[in-house]
């Protein structure tokens, strides 16, 4: 048994090296308690919701969200819209469909197969109204930065003054978070910005979490099925290990007492 | 094979197996005469070759999904992770799975080099092993390639600008390489191509590496050749087997905490935007397993020169078995060696680690010298010990260092060959 | 004493055995399961047609879940054809009445129930499909007559959502 404990060290000792390497180089990330993390961690329904009506209301306009559908927004362990409520915010998006029989496209209101509405219809196209910036796609985005969830949430609570003797061109944000301090996006949120429909008060603190928990979800929608399935299968593996334990016990024992 | 003919007991048993003796193989191998003092270690082998089949099963899976397009990769991994069912399981197993393939073949590799597994009669199982674990980080590289995000596209530019080092035909190599002038749509295409078809090269490979295992057997922590059958000895099945599903069970658990609770940890952030080939990341790090190699290349100033230094530091092993000159195989048994095989552990693990730094200032020189210990270790160390070292008096049969716990040079008898 | 301990045994590997082959199991699930219609296709369960422009006796075929659905304005004659049928007479017995609840419309998949040809319109000795593969053939209602097919065209969910709109699905 010894002899594993220390492979298992060694397994530790790789984990936190990497842990280390992504780790080293940052200023010190804004921190909140994320309900999706640890063992049993899940997404909260409200915040996912609230989330998603300002992805809609302040990103959106900019930023796509091109591997989410309508439908995934009434799906189990997501916001969980009701069915209808879904349908509801899929119609109302306008979207280009076609060719019909006539060779022409039309526009249509959305369905829930439907991919969630592109503000631009290129990437050529979203450069040039963003001044050269091309604003990313925030499907995966909370899984392409290194720090992750805690790191949009920075970036979006970390506007500030540039430091004397700093000076920005212009169209460039100064943010503390960012790298290079250097952002080209605006402030995107203030408080009271969006109105939440259910009442809770969009205060910056609110809104960035909200957001970002929602781009969590976005990025990996199976997350609540993950830690779910993970959960029973480690349990699983420890109860077979326990019972292969002891049949190896027994096995062995028989030519231990021989010799 | 076998020690003992086998003779199956029904009459179609006895009518097929003449005609094809698959009883007779799958006979010796239950009954195949194991060392009784294998420790944990000696797992290694059976975990390596289930993590082997759950990267081809997982993997086949994927690919009925997976398009290999530029335009498309991208896109079909996230329907994999959104829409197919269980999809994001069966990728994360298998992006992990490599993880613990290499985890589990260092662990094996390295227990070889303390035990002394390498030495006669076992060179031929040690170079298929070498050829096996090339194989593992071509076909992991080419892997790290499909997803076609950011360090796929630039890690393998990278990796294949290192054919350009080549005097006088590199450019030539590296189009041929990329199917045209950069790495693009055929070079995605043929990556997934070889992708696929190297795991059953790997697979093929590994059936010879047992084959030749069961020729002189199993080594073992005394080192020492013993008798088959014998006191010293247990039958494969069910000993073995049961140890081997047991210390799999183990690794399990340590494998599922990664696919179920931190399954992008061993990954990189930069692979989650899709390839543009007009904007590098900051920094470019290959995936862990392979950071002791990056290391090496980096460290060496001249671009050719840094290329032949990291393909030497693989090939070098493959010549291990007569580098090391010493007749004692068991580390237990030599306390110099013991040291400095501590030290090259600790020697490859700082490689490892500075391989994911960038490369300059005190970094770059700790490279170097951990460079330079590497070949110094192998050609220079190994070779000396083999003829100054003083070692501990080897017991004649394990039986006894199993009953004492550990090998007491004053009740074991002396054995007179050595030194 | 012994005999004990050979129990304890017994039940330490039937446990074993059973437990590792629940988890076997649970491990091929996910590995069946992938092959099934994922979540992207199934959303795309229903369809719109438009079917202001067809003529009678004219037909249009359309794509649904990536089979050909044919759509046809029946003439009077084909509907008094179809309806005169005896349903002792046929291999499957359905009244076209039960096929066509709008029985100028007649709305089925396009797909012969032998092995998966798409049958031609117009064609066979019934006037209505035939299918070239092996030889089926089909009425003015798409019920099988003669030939190796063993049931009538599968006629879909659909609903008319106006006069010109059928929605398939």
């Amino acid at each position: 048994m010894k002899r594993i404990f220390r492979i298992n060290y060694l397994f530790i000792f790789l984990s936190i090296g990497c842990f280390q390497v992504n780790a080293a180089e940052k200023v010190e990330l804004l921190k909140t308690d994320w309900s999706f993390k640890g063992l049993f961690g899940k997404f909260d329904r409200a915040s996912l919701q609230r989330g998603y009506q300002v992805y809609t209301e302040v990103c959106a306009s900019c930023h796509s969200m091109k591997y989410l559908s309508y439908r995934n927004l009434s799906e189990k362990g997501g916001p969980e819209f009701s069915l209808e409520q879904a349908k509801a915010i899929a119609a109302s998006f306008e979207i280009t469909d076609g060719p019909n029989d006539d060779g022409e496209m039309f526009e249509r209101p959305a369905k829930l197969s439907d991919k969630f509405l592109m503000p631009y219809a290129n990437d050529k196209e979203a450069q040039a109204a963003n001044g050269g910036a091309y604003p990313p796609d925030m499907s995966v985005l909370a899984k392409a930065r290194s720090g992750g969830v805690d790191y949009i949430y920075s970036v979006l609570l970390g506007y500030e003054d540039p430091p004397s003797g700093v000076t920005l061109d212009e169209g460039v944000y100064y943010n503390k978070y960012m790298y290079g301090n250097n952002i080209k996006m605006a402030q995107p949120l203030s408080d009271g910005l969006v109105e939440y429909i259910d009442g809770t008060e969009a205060t910056e603190e609110q809104m960035a979490k909200d957001v970002t928990t929602f781009l969590m979800w976005a990025a990996e929608p199976h997350l609540e099925a993950r830690h779910k399935m993970g959960f029973k299968a480690i349990l699983y593996l420890i109860i077979l290990t326990v019972l292969v334990y002891f049949s190896m016990k027994k096995i062995w024992s028989r030519i231990e007492s021989e010799v | 094979m076998s020690d003992h003919e086998y003779v199956p007991k029904s009459k179609f048993g006895k009518w097929f197996n003449d005609r094809l003796p698959l009883l007779s193989l799958a006979s010796h191998l239950t009954d195949y005469p194991t060392p009784k003092n294998l420790n944990y270690w000696w797992t290694f082998g059976g975990i390596l070759t289930f993590c082997l089949i759950t990267q081809i099963v997982t993997g086949l899976t994927l690919a009925m999904h997976y398009i290999a397009h530029a335009d498309l990769a991208f896109e079909s991994v996230e329907h994999i992770m959104r829409d197919v069912n269980y999809g994001w399981l069966i990728r994360y197993i298998h992006s992990n799975g490599a993880s613990m393939f290499f985890l589990a073949v260092y662990i094996h590799i390295f227990r070889s080099l303390f035990y002394g597994s390498y030495k006669s009669p076992r060179e031929i199982i040690w170079i298929i092993g070498i050829i096996i674990y090339l194989l593992m980080m071509a076909a992991a590289f080419m892997g790290y390639v499909l997803p076609w995000g950011q360090m796929s596209f630039w890690g393998a530019t990278v990796i294949t600008n290192l054919f350009s080092a080549i005097p006088f035909v590199g450019e030539g190599i590296v189009n041929w390489l990329w199917g045209g002038y950069s790495v693009d749509n055929p070079t995605l295409t043929r990556f997934f191509t070889l992708h696929y078809l190297i795991p059953f090269l790997i697979l093929g490979l590994v059936v010879l590496h047992i084959w030749a295992l069961h020729v002189p057997g199993n080594n073992n922590p005394v080192g020492i050749d013993i008798k088959k059958p014998s006191k010293d000895t247990v039958p494969f099945h069910p000993y073995i087997v049961i140890k081997d599903g047991f210390a799999l069970l183990m690794f399990m658990i340590v494998f599922a905490f990664f696919v179920f609770y931190s399954p992008n940890i061993l990954g990189h952030a930069d692979n989650y935007i899709e390839a543009n080939p007009m904007v590098t990341p900051a920094h470019i790090v290959p995936e862990w397993y392979l950071l002791p190699f990056y290391a090496i290349l980096r460290s060496v100033p001249d671009k050719l020169l840094g290329v032949i230094a990291m393909l030497s530091a693989i090939f070098i092993l493959a010549a291990l078995p007569w580098l090391d000159t010493s007749k004692i195989r068991s580390a237990v048994f030599r306390p110099l060696y013991k040291q400095f095989y501590w030290i090259i552990v600790a020697d490859v693990l700082i490689l490892g680690y500075v391989g994911a730094m960038p490369a300059e200032g005190l970094y770059l020189l700790v490279a170097r010298v951990a460079t330079a210990y590497y070949f110094i270790h192998f050609l220079i160390i190994l070779p000396v010990l083999g003829y100054k070292e003083k070692t501990i008096p080897v017991p004649l049969s394990i039986t006894e260092p199993v009953l004492g716990g550990f090998p007491n040079p004053s009740t074991v008898k002396k054995k007179e060959s050595i030194n | 004493m012994s005999e004990k301990k050979v129990e304890r045994r017994d039940f330490l590997f039937t446990a074993s055995y059973a437990v590792g082959a629940v988890g076997v199991g649970a491990v091929i699930w996910p590995l069946v399961d992938q092959m099934n219609p994922d979540a992207s296709v199934k959303a795309l369960a229903s369809t719109e047609v438009d079917i202001s422009s067809v003529e009678p006796g004219k037909s249009i075929t359309v794509l649904w879940r990536g089979k050909p659905v044919f759509i046809k304005r029946r003439t009077q004659e084909e509907i008094d054809e179809a309806r005169a049928v005896k349903l002792e007479e046929l291999k499957h017995p359905e009244t076209d009445e039960e096929r066509a609840k709008n029985p100028e419309w007649l709305v089925m998949l396009g797909v012969c129930t032998h092995l998966g040809c798409v049958p031609l319109n117009d064609k066979g000795d019934y006037n209505g499909w035939f299918c070239p593969c092996h030889g089926s053939h089909y009425d003015t209602s798409g019920r099988i007559r003669k030939g190796p097919a063993p049931t009538n065209m599968e006629v879909p969910r659909y609903e008319f959502v106006n006069s010109n709109t059928i929605k398939i699905g």
